[in-house]
């Protein structure tokens, strides 16, 4: 189960953002993250709400980690 | 898709998952591996990326019970069936729900066709709108979801509360995946030898409620992406945790989840729910697998505001999804699957949902492989 | 004329006749149609191709297009997939009492202008208003006449082992498009129907081309349906490659974010061309330099394998079967 994506946050009003991804806009709402994300950063949707922040790096470091081993590390 | 998260190239690409899978049978050197999934995006995922076929024969996969709408039990479905049929409510629900059948095989569906108004929606607060717009109504919003999806739900009904919206009420149908995990390693019968756990769940309830299945009982559990990288990493790191006979529980998913997962969500779910037994669908009572509103919230609650109670059903004849869903047995053996268990006419809910294991075995059956 | 229709619009005294001349002549009048006689005369030759459909979409406008627009281009579509050069339409309406005569008029003048792009003329047309409830705000019929050009005609028993699957472009624009108004999503670049009459498109490839087996417009249930059907009905397998699929990205992006397979959503200008390998480069030249056809591409090819059913190669190097769903794509979330 659980369709979730992350979009990319354009614009913060209150406890709703405005966030994009491959041209696809959605407005969402911000009550199940701590703090409130920063503009350019990611947030991970399901059902209409943000469930986790990714800063841009984190987001790119973690996907970095993919490309290169078996993750075997993580053992 | 990803924009500028492009990494889902780097998480599809076949010269690297063709060399995931080559690990994977040089860490097996031949030995079977049985893992299950419990997580419907994962069965389809498994299933659409062509993973699945491309699995050697000594590694089975199983499908658990990780549909919440297949394991929506007969009598909550025909709870809110019995609510559909109340002029003044408009039920709304994810599309998930809608052709799973209840006793009889009625749906919302037909409910639909019989004057019922329905309403599909992508989010929770959605129906939150639907209620500011329609006062003279009660806006029913059905339930279901695993902790994933609880949190919005949470979260829409304090918003609910704080606005007075008294004509918001939710069905809580939720299920939890700890104590569902619980009786599947309690079953003397099950063969499972690692889980693949699910990813957006995880981001919700972090690495900690799975410890005891490596602790207690001894067997690796991966919380998995569902990109096909992810997919078969995880299997290799399943495989390598066999080889060594060293389980644990791992992380394979740290883009999304963090190993605490997140711990506002969880604030505002024990804020606004409490746990409760709950009739899982082909598998019966599981103590403390489910969630009702908790005191402050009653008036939100459909089943309190409108007088439902869950009544016995009898189980679907012949129907054998419970065994199914326990990953006891495969689809494709069961006696009813593809004759009388049908997409178009199926008996139990793994048949009626898309991400259902009877209907994604159906749908992406093997039977037939195109010539190289 | 005032501003909501009236039940006395359609009861076939003045205020019907106000109706027919002010709204319905005003856009769709030709030497034909303004005889007023109960039917039309046509002078017809050699086989003739006829086909009927009723659109009831909701939202009645979109971008990309409106009922009005769907109404000529969908029937057209179907008469011109069997080889036939589309000629007539007639058109009936079932309209709500109250519904917006601007609304009205505007998906009139959207029918007009749609039909003269296909070169089609509207020839008999009827209007019914029923009371409020009765119909959801319009109901518009049409049907389609046209003579077969194609010899022999294409047909949906037609495709052979051996054969390739062309497809004239992008998939899943209008069902998105249709999905995304009801689900509060936007789109930063166009997203739009792509709703269009593939007429002229498909005269070019039957004149064009040796032999065409199978030609259809992937409609409802989208390319994996209409496949399905296909490869059941000629008895024969299909093998798709999912790289090949072209598939617009922000469709795409929207399609995962709404749980749907774009594979299963509707299209309304596009033609799958099923022809035997031999003819595949002069098929694709021919779509190629047509505005409809600017994307095609070969998407597949017909096997003896696996009879009646449709198999995708991922672009892992694995393979999945793409079923017929039971009923529409809802999205998803669990």
């Amino acid at each position: 189960m659980c369709l979730a994506v992350p979009m990319e946050v354009k614009h913060i009003e209150g406890d709703v953002a405005d966030v994009e991804i491959g041209g696809v806009r959605k407005q969402i709402r911000l009550d199940l993250v701590e703090d409130k994300p920063k503009v350019g950063e990611f947030v991970i949707i399901h059902a209409g709400f943000a469930i986790r922040i990714l800063s841009r790096e984190d987001a790119l470091e973690t996907i970095k980690i993919f490309q290169d081993g078996w993750n075997l590390e993580l053992l | 898709m990803g924009g500028t998260l492009n990494s889902y190239d780097a998480l599809r690409d076949p010269a690297r998952c063709r060399a995931v899978l080559d690990k994977i049978e040089e860490t097996l050197q031949g030995q079977s591996l049985r893992f299950m999934e419990v997580c419907g995006t994962h069965t389809v995922a498994l299933f659409r990326t062509g993973v699945h076929s491309l699995l050697p024969k000594n590694i089975v996969h199983l499908t658990g019970p990780g549909c919440p709408v297949c394991v929506t039990h007969e009598a909550e479905v025909a709870a809110y069936l019995e609510v559909a049929d109340r002029p003044g409510v408009i039920i709304a629900t994810f599309g998930d729900l809608i052709r799973v059948p209840g006793p009889g095989g009625r749906s919302l569906k037909e409910a639909q066709a019989d004057g019922a108004r329905v309403e599909v929606v992508y989010s929770p607060f959605d129906a939150l709108k639907l209620a500011q717009d329609n006062p003279g109504d009660k806006v029913v919003f059905l339930g279901i979801g695993f902790e994933t999806t609880t949190a919005p739900i949470a979260a829409t009904i304090k918003v609910a509360r704080e606005s007075g919206l008294d004509n918001f009420l939710v069905m809580p149908f939720h299920k939890l995946v700890p104590p569902a995990l619980d009786a599947l390693l309690a079953d003397p019968d099950m063969l499972i030898e690692g889980f693949m756990l699910p990813g957006h769940v995880s981001a919700i309830i972090g690495m900690t409620p799975y410890m005891p299945i490596a602790e207690r009982f001894h067997l690796p559990a991966v919380i998995s992406g569902f990109e096909p990288m992810d997919l078969l990493q995880t299997i290799l790191l399943l495989a390598e945790m066999k080889r060594t006979g060293k389980p644990q529980v791992i992380n394979n998913y740290k883009r999304v989840v963090s190993d605490q997962g997140n711990p506002k969500a969880r604030a505002i779910v024990s804020e606004v729910y409490q746990p409760q037994d709950a009739l899982w669908r082909g598998i019966g009572a599981i103590p403390g697998s489910g969630l009702g509103l908790a005191p402050a919230y009653k008036a939100h609650d459909a089943f309190e505001v409108l007088g439902i109670t869950l009544k016995e059903v009898k189980p679907i004849p012949g129907c054998r999804c419970g065994e199914v869903l326990k990953g006891v047995m495969p689809p494709n053996q069961c006696p009813l699957f593809g004759k009388v268990c049908t997409p178009s006419t199926p008996v139990g809910p793994c048949m009626v949902s898309t991400e259902g294991s009877c209907a994604a075995y159906f749908k992406y059956q093997l039977d037939v492989a195109p010539a190289a | 004329m005032g501003k909501k229709l009236l039940l006395d619009y359609g009861s076939g005294g003045l205020a019907s006749h106000r109706l027919v001349a002010e709204v319905f002549f005003k856009h769709l009048k030709n030497p034909i149609l303004a005889r007023m006689d109960d039917a039309a005369v046509l002078k017809l030759s050699g086989p003739v191709a006829v086909s009927t459909d009723s659109f009831t979409v909701d939202p009645l406008f979109f971008p990309g297009g409106d009922i009005g627009s769907l109404a000529v281009h969908g029937t057209v579509n179907d008469v011109a997939m069997m080889g036939a050069r589309p000629l007539y339409l007639t058109c009936g309406f079932i309209l709500e009492e109250g519904f917006d005569l601007d609304d009205l008029e505007r998906i009139v003048a959207s029918m007009a202008a749609a039909a003269k792009k296909a070169k089609v003329k509207v020839v008999a047309g009827d209007t019914k208003v029923v009371p409020r409830g009765a119909v959801d705000k319009i109901f518009i019929n049409t049907t389609g006449i046209g003579e077969v050009i194609a010899s022999p005609a294409p047909s949906g028993h037609s495709a052979r082992a051996g054969d390739v699957v062309i497809i004239s472009g992008n998939l899943g624009d209008h069902g998105l498009t249709v999905l995304s108004c009801r689900q509060g999503l936007s789109f930063e670049a166009p997203v739009k129907s792509d709703c269009a009459s593939l007429n002229h498109l498909v005269e070019k490839l039957v004149t064009g081309v040796d032999t065409v087996h199978v030609l259809r417009d992937p409609t409802r249930g989208g390319l994996a349906t209409t496949l399905n059907e296909i490869a059941q009905q000629s008895n024969v397998g299909i093998v798709l490659e999912e790289d090949t699929i072209p598939v617009d990205p922000v469709v795409a992006s929207g399609c995962e974010i709404l749980g749907l397979d774009p594979l299963y959503l509707a299209n309304e200008g596009k033609l799958i061309c099923i022809v035997p390998a031999k003819q595949m480069h002069k098929a694709l030249e021919i779509m190629k330099r047509d505005p409809l056809g600017r994307k095609a591409r070969v998407i597949g090819s017909v096997t003896s394998d696996h009879a009646g059913k449709v198999v995708m190669r991922t672009g892992l190097g694995g393979h999945r079967m793409l079923g017929m769903l039971e009923g529409e794509q809802l999205p998803r979330i669990c």
